[in-house]
């Protein structure tokens, strides 16, 4: 396995506050993160970080919120400054760069994919992939083709004219590749890049990393929080926690010799039941009414007999969750001559929140036939979740989180 | 009980302004006056203009510029009230004021916005600012429109410099909105790809401040013609004359047409560049 290094890591600190060599003091001290919070009201951002990333892999930095991995990513190419120790990029230290040098090297060097997309809205699709190429002055034409070149590989060109407003997330996050893919860069930042899209555009969209990764092998630091993703896509791992680079491997390594508990933990996934939400699972495959003023139970009946259900979920047009309809419900009503939807409601047809845990839902599931509606802060519907689905979530859980399984599956997609 | 002996006046500000402006006249007003020279030749340039074209032109450019960006009902109310204006023998004095608030709008923009961005992207800054333009707003004109007259004298341009201190401060406050509210990751992206300040500024926070900027510069304009009449006070041309001639000898009649074309200029300035606006976002 070739290893030369791209990026070296030694010893960097990063304390938000006003005077960051006090903390620094306390910190070598041996006093920790909390203690100089409550003291001096500064954060440690990350602490003591050293670790080396290999030219051409993919190195994932995985971490919960606030264990500093956004930050670490920002420090490689100095949106954030380190307080303290020094960042290397083939052998030149950028800690020590000037204003000039660090624009070069990002204008050249090292290119960035934001978890929030960060396109810019007045500009179209092409003159996004093109922002980094005319940033730095690149000549008009040959950065319109460079761009297009780009979209190509993402599979966007035909949207060059669009803006990005006109996209789905996933397009977006595409553009987002494709502009940071235009200049050509040794480094790719991949800030959390795949987190903000829903589970099956974020597999379509590793995979097309993957894909691209095998066609130019780029440097690429991705950071995650996703346990899944980190393993599917990762060379190599760094797992932080409270700001310190834990452990550094290959997802092997670190499943089979966590370095500590935390990393053992993070793997195990404690329980499944209490980390995945009702959000996480809940399924679009039901039959929604949009409730009209003046639609009878009669239209509903028939959309229910069309798609073969036998409940139906009600909603306002704002995609408001209202109530559960059964077709035998519907037909009672339409019996009786009542011509309002409302009067088919199930009794006791209450919705779960989107952040409620798999526990939480539990007596929800089994109280009722019909699948739990899921509605989420703003009491829109989300979807639903069977029992089956609950089920066979619950035994995907187990089964990832026990270990061996995790390694081998990961070993599998390796090979395959 | 000396202390709160509020009978006697302990702090003499009235007589230290005074003696400041009787300074500032007695040794600056050279300066104030060739100050106001860029102010005089850009007013007159434009009452020349808008008086020597032909009023059909006038209208007809109007109208257009009101059918390109606000529509056609907006062309046709902006084509009657401009009639309407000629009709009650208000023309010449509408063309006058027209001149005045674009001087005023040209020289609050050349100002605000500088001003409004550098505020957009300094806290302290806009800290210092702030009781500046509180002030602007709400000092009444009549206190100001003194030392105005005794430094620049009384006229138009005097008229102008203080319609520019009423309405500057719209622009610079919605500019620096405008700029505050560019998402911090768009600008963190800019960065990210190597831009410059210059560039982040120029490519990312400016276009996208623009609708704001730009209704900044609505507000600017109204606030502009609303100082028609006060303007008038110390000499100042156009609209406000046939006002304040109608106040001082109970000439209801006189006074209402000036305020009617006021206001039809307002609505008509007022509803191009809300089109303006829209078409922007």
């Amino acid at each position: 396995m070739e290893s030369k290094a791209k990026i070296t890591v030694e010893g960097v600190y990063k304390i938000f506050g006003s005077q960051p060599h006090k903390a620094l003091a306390m910190l070598s001290s041996g006093q920790d993160k909390s203690r100089v919070f409550e003291k001096t009201g500064m954060t440690v951002g990350v602490c003591d970080a050293s670790f080396t990333i290999n030219e051409g892999e993919i190195f994932v930095i995985m971490g919960l919120s606030g264990s500093g991995k956004s930050t670490m990513v920002r420090l490689l190419n100095r949106l954030i400054e380190p307080s303290a120790g020094t960042i290397a990029i083939d052998g030149q230290e950028i800690t020590g760069l000037s204003d000039k040098g660090l624009i070069e090297l990002r204008r050249k060097k090292i290119s960035m994919v934001f978890q929030s997309f960060a396109l810019m809205p007045h500009l179209t699709i092409l003159q996004n992939a093109c922002f980094g190429l005319e940033l730095a002055g690149c000549d008009r034409e040959q950065g319109k083709k460079q761009a297009l070149d780009a979209l190509q590989r993402v599979g966007l060109e035909t949207w060059a004219d669009s803006y990005p407003k006109e996209l789905s997330g996933g397009m977006q996050q595409r553009v987002g590749l494709a502009r940071a893919l235009a200049v050509n860069p040794e480094i790719l930042l991949m800030d959390e890049a795949f987190s903000a899209l829903d589970p099956l555009i974020r597999a379509e969209m590793q995979d097309e990393l993957i894909k691209l990764q095998a066609q130019d092998q780029r440097t690429i630091v991705f950071i995650s929080h996703d346990l899944d993703e980190a393993i599917r896509i990762g060379d190599r791992i760094a797992i932080m926690h409270d700001g310190r680079v834990v452990q550094v491997g290959t997802p092997e390594e670190i499943l089979q010799n966590p370095a500590n508990d935390y990393v053992q933990n993070f793997f195990r996934g404690v329980d499944p039941t209490q980390i995945i939400s009702a959000g996480d699972m809940a399924r679009k495959t039901q039959v929604t009414l949009i409730r009209h003023p003046g639609d009878g139970p009669r239209a509903g009946l028939q959309r229910l007999i069309n798609h073969d259900r036998n409940y139906g979920y009600v909603l306002d047009k704002n995609g408001h969750y209202l109530g559960v309809v059964s077709d035998e419900t519907l037909q009672n009503t339409l019996n009786q001559k009542i011509d309002d939807l409302t009067q088919a409601f199930l009794p006791d047809a209450d919705a779960v929140r989107a952040t409620d845990s798999m526990q939480d839902i539990l007596p929800a599931i089994t109280a009722h036939p019909w699948p739990v509606p899921v509605i989420d802060d703003n009491d829109k519907y989300r979807g639903v979740i069977s029992r089956n689905l609950f089920l066979r979530t619950l035994q995907r859980t187990h089964e990832e989180s026990s270990t061996e399984v995790l390694a081998s599956v990961s070993q599998n997609e390796k090979e395959g | 009980m000396a202390l709160l002996n509020f009978d006697e006046q302990l702090i003499p500000l009235d007589s230290w302004i005074q003696d400041a402006i009787d300074w500032l006249v007695y040794h600056f007003r050279d300066l104030f006056q060739s100050a106001k020279l860029p102010i005089e030749k850009m007013l007159n340039g434009f009452v020349w203009l808008f008086n020597a074209a032909p009023p059909s032109l006038i209208i007809g450019l109007l109208t257009l510029a009101a059918w390109r960006f606000a529509g056609k009902r907006v062309a046709v109310f902006t084509l009657l009230s401009l009639l309407v204006t000629g009709y009650l023998g208000m023309w010449e004095d509408t063309m006058v004021t027209l001149s005045m608030v674009i001087c005023s709008v040209f020289f609050c923009a050349l100002l605000g916005i500088p001003l409004g961005i550098l505020s957009g992207r300094s806290d302290r800054f806009q800290m210092v600012l702030r009781p500046f333009l509180d002030a602007m707003q709400t000092t009444p004109a009549f206190v100001y429109l003194v030392p105005v007259v005794m430094l620049f004298s009384i006229g138009s341009v005097s008229g102008i410099i203080a319609t520019i201190v009423f309405a500057l401060p719209p622009i610079v406050r919605l500019t620096s909105l405008g700029i505050r509210q560019v998402h911090p990751e768009l600008i963190e992206a800019a960065l990210a790809f190597g831009g410059t300040p210059w560039q982040v500024l120029y490519r990312v926070q400016l276009p996208l401040a623009l609708p704001s900027i730009m209704a900044g510069l609505n507000q600017t304009i109204m606030m502009s013609l609303s100082m028609v009449v006060i303007a008038a006070l110390i000499g100042a041309g156009g609209l406000g004359g046939p006002v304040m001639q109608g106040l001082n000898t109970l000439d209801i009649g006189l006074a209402a047409i000036g305020g009617i074309c006021i206001v039809l200029m307002a609505m008509i300035l007022d509803r191009i560049t809300q089109g303006l606006i829209r078409e922007k976002r």
